[in-house]
């Protein structure tokens, strides 16, 4: 009697359950029976033996879903487009699966080893979306043959292809992020030379993601002679009373914040909460987004981060709207496209596809292999030209990456948030490299001796 | 029918007394060993291996040492991540400071470190008890994120705070492939779980679970609590440490502080309360249950066809996940292990239940 009692409440309340959850979930990958006809040629099945298959690890709930959907959502839709609009790349059709990680790094392993031996070839190649998890993989994948775009994430010492020849942070490390944000403080106050004597805090999420620039920073603080205080924020990010705490107390000239997800609404929430002057917070990348201010509303205005691209629509995201929104294939909101994290995403997809496109000039048009698409990313040549063709004019900017050199370039301009958008508030700001190479050197020397591998793979 | 005790006399104490007396169960048991260590190599693939094997393996280990503690000494703790992460670390340090010792002893040592640990943070026990004991170990569990967290020494020096290592090499082999590192978690697992089976049912294990079942009168009949519940805690810690150096250096192959946090203290303890308190099988039925059923809800849309959202996937799982546990618990109370048993006395009588 109990027995039977507690099946027929289980059987009336796991369909609410779904029938709620399927309410308040604004993310249809629009693979539903519905828009089937539509999703032909768009949505290619992993098994297909003539496809390219590109995994996605992706981030859609916990509390970093705010920035990870649109940064999936992104991803996908150019993914799709490329399917959509130009039939493939050079007729290979592109087919993906989304694998959820909820920013957890076991959780992106196991998501690692269930696609990377997916499709007719395997992934072509991994962007893990978590710099924990990159830490990870990147162990991973020279045994696997697959690489790793970390674009703008990551090991910073892994820009050096010759001790990480599978890794390719292209668009920039935390150590150039942070050294152009230095370099920033430095153009403000009139030349390095004047941040003698000022005091910058770091408020960073405790995880590999937020302990990257530490190293150079310090580096910074001890040549220019500026305080650092790096005062950590635990996982998730939404208790950080005691670090503005400190940050009152300690009154910082600047602070810069190092966070994702909740992490950084909730710290621009805090520091008006203890009055400390938002057009003195400076973010990284990923702490520079819609979601990140929204939330704080009129008192993130003045607030600026650096950024890979900001807000904004080019031809791309046109495509984008007619060929999959209009058709209700869209990976999310219509608002969403043009974002700054759905940018970004468009600019790793479009990274992804370039170079499988540059690996098929060497090895022919069909679904390649992980290992033939590292020959394209680290032979990847990015031109203005190319940028035009791809509809992304003012949004990404040239580069060209070699074995030595797995970054492309070290420029970035800062955004500020204007309290309806972010809009740029600096012009190109270049890294230091005398700064950064002899950093780089000597960690990656330091990882090839430990893991008893060759600093010389470029040579060969 | 399958379980018919009629016609087994035991006719020595040694018989009476041995590990599995039902002839049944030995074959059983073999069975078992036969599926693991020949059947699942030759038909595994590389996935099942690495996402779900090995991690099972590794976290059975360390459900049935904290069932020493919980189950059998009746002292609640939440401290497990931090013992596994203990071990962890330990091993690690002795490896890049010592680096001619054998792995394996490594990780020994790092079984060593976090029973040091163990005994010195269950000292609390001898004072507090139930719930609150449950609570000084969550203080365990803090203490040991901030350590490995913020001081340095502990990681090498790494800037990032997480720590890669290359695959073990034990006398000329090398676990790289995930077949050999599947192999030496299943010896680890074996080996562990009879030393263990054998204190539960020996003089040491009997003072635990006299501890537990009544603290005043097990001392009353001459046991003596301080040795009792410390032993208990060093000898789960020692479990739980040797399985934390495994998950390290076998599983994730480069961790963060974070992998060891108070997530993964809950789901060892939920292991041990689905699985079955007081119970060996339990422990590793439970690390299955735990580890497993995720990993199946998650995927189980893919395989039927249905196309779904991965957030909305997401969402399903944690539901139908937390649903499955309270109704198996409120089926139940006694967790897997006790349905296995059910199941076995109910073999017994089948197919005649009179």
């Amino acid at each position: 009697m109990n027995h039977s009692l507690l099946f027929r409440a289980l059987l009336i309340c796991v369909p609410l359950a779904i029938g709620g959850c399927g309410q308040d979930s604004g993310t249809d990958t629009g693979t539903s029976t519905g828009n089937q006809s539509n999703a032909e040629g768009v949505i290619v099945d992993v098994s297909d033996p003539n496809a390219q298959f590109v995994p996605v690890l992706s981030y859609r709930t916990g509390a970093y879903a705010p920035n990870g959907t649109p940064v999936a959502n992104g991803f996908t839709d150019y993914l799709k487009l490329i399917n959509a609009r130009d039939g493939g790349i050079n007729g290979v059709k592109i087919s993906f699966e989304e694998c959820e990680t909820g920013y957890s790094t076991s959780r992106s392993i196991e998501c690692y080893e269930r696609l990377k031996g997916q499709g007719p070839t395997g992934a072509a190649v991994f962007n893990p979306m978590s710099t924990g998890a990159t830490f990870a993989i990147t162990e991973k994948a020279p045994v696997d043959k697959i690489p790793l775009i970390t674009m703008g994430y990551g090991r910073s010492e892994s820009r050096n292809g010759g001790v990480f020849p599978w890794n390719f942070p292209i668009y920039g490390t935390y150590w150039t992020a942070a050294d152009i944000l230095i370099t920033h403080l430095g153009n403000i106050n009139g030349g390095l030379n004047n941040l003698k004597g000022k005091k910058i805090a770091l408020v960073y999420h405790d995880s590999p993601f937020g302990k990257e620039p530490i190293p150079l920073l310090e580096k910074r603080a001890s040549m220019l002679g500026f305080e650092l205080l790096s005062i950590p924020v635990t996982h998730p990010g939404v208790e950080q009373k005691s670090a503005w705490t400190m940050i009152r107390k300690e009154q910082p000239d600047y602070v810069l914040l190092w966070g994702w997800g909740v992490m950084n609404s909730t710290a621009i929430k805090e520091a008006t909460g203890v009055r400390y002057p938002r057009d003195q917070m400076y973010g990284i990348w990923w702490a520079g987004s819609e979601p990140d201010v929204r939330p704080a509303a009129a008192d993130a205005v003045g607030y600026q981060a650096i950024s890979m691209v900001s807000s904004g629509q080019a031809q791309v995201h046109k495509d984008i709207l007619s060929y999959l929104y209009d058709k209700g294939l869209g990976s999310g909101e219509r608002e969403g496209v043009g974002e700054v994290l759905y940018n970004v995403a468009i600019i790793n997809a479009a990274l992804v596809v370039e170079s499988i496109r540059t690996a098929q000039s060497k090895y022919g048009d069909k679904p390649l292999t992980g290992e033939e698409v590292r020959w394209g990313i680290e032979n990847l040549d990015i031109t203005e030209e190319t940028i035009e063709k791809l509809g992304l004019t003012g949004y990404m900017y040239p580069l060209s990456l070699s074995c030595s050199d797995h970054e492309g370039k070290r420029a970035a301009r800062l955004h500020r948030w204007n309290g309806e958008s972010w809009e740029y508030s600096t012009d190109w700001i270049t890294a230091d490299d005398s700064v950064i190479q002899p950093m780089v050197r000597s960690a990656s020397d330091t990882y090839a001796k430990e893991a008893g591998i060759p600093t010389n793979a470029c040579d060969s | 029918m399958f379980y018919r005790e009629a016609g087994q006399f035991k006719t020595s104490y040694k018989a009476d007394q041995a590990v599995f007396p039902i002839f049944q169960d030995k074959i059983f048991v073999a069975i078992w060993l036969f599926i693991g260590f020949v059947v699942v190599p030759m038909l595994a693939s590389e996935y099942m291996f690495r996402a779900i094997f090995i991690p099972v393996i590794i976290m059975a280990l360390a459900a049935i040492g904290l069932n020493l503690l919980v189950g059998y000494c009746g002292q609640v703790s939440l401290g497990s991540g931090a013992f596994m992460a203990v071990g962890a670390y330990a091993a690690y340090n002795f490896m890049i400071r010592v680096p001619e010792l054998n792995p394996l002893i490594c990780f020994l040592l790092g079984g060593l470190s976090a029973t040091v640990v163990g005994v010195i943070f269950g000292i609390p026990s001898l004072r507090i008890k139930g719930f609150y004991l449950a609570v000084a170990t969550l203080a365990l569990q803090f203490f040991t994120d901030w350590t490995f967290s913020r001081i340095d020494w502990f990681t090498n020096y790494t800037p990032s705070g997480s720590i890669a290592v290359q695959p073990i090499e034990v006398l000329g082999v090398v676990f790289d492939s995930p077949i050999r590192k599947y192999f030496l978690c299943l010896v680890f697992l074996v080996i562990f779980t009879i030393i263990g089976k054998n204190i539960v049912r020996g003089r040491i294990g009997r003072a635990w679970m006299a501890t537990r079942d009544m603290d005043v009168a097990a001392e009353i009949i001459g046991i003596r609590p301080v040795y009792a519940k410390l032993s208990a805690f060093a000898v789960s810690s020692f479990f739980i440490g040797v399985a934390g150096a495994l998950w390290a250096f076998v599983h994730l192959g480069s961790w963060e502080p974070l992998a060891f946090d108070i997530n993964l203290s809950f789901s060892i303890l939920f292991m041990v309360i689905i699985g079955g308190l007081g119970s060996i099988v339990g422990g590793m039925l439970g690390a299955a249950f735990i580890t497993l059923l995720p990993l199946f809800l998650n995927q189980l849309p893919v395989w039927l066809g249905i196309n779904i959202s991965t957030a909305m996937i997401s969402h399903l799982e944690f539901m139908i996940f937390g649903a499955l546990i309270i109704f198996f618990l409120a089926v139940e109370p006694l967790g897997l292990a006790r349905i296995w048993q059910i199941t076995k006395e109910k073999l017994r009588l089948w197919p005649f239940p009179h």
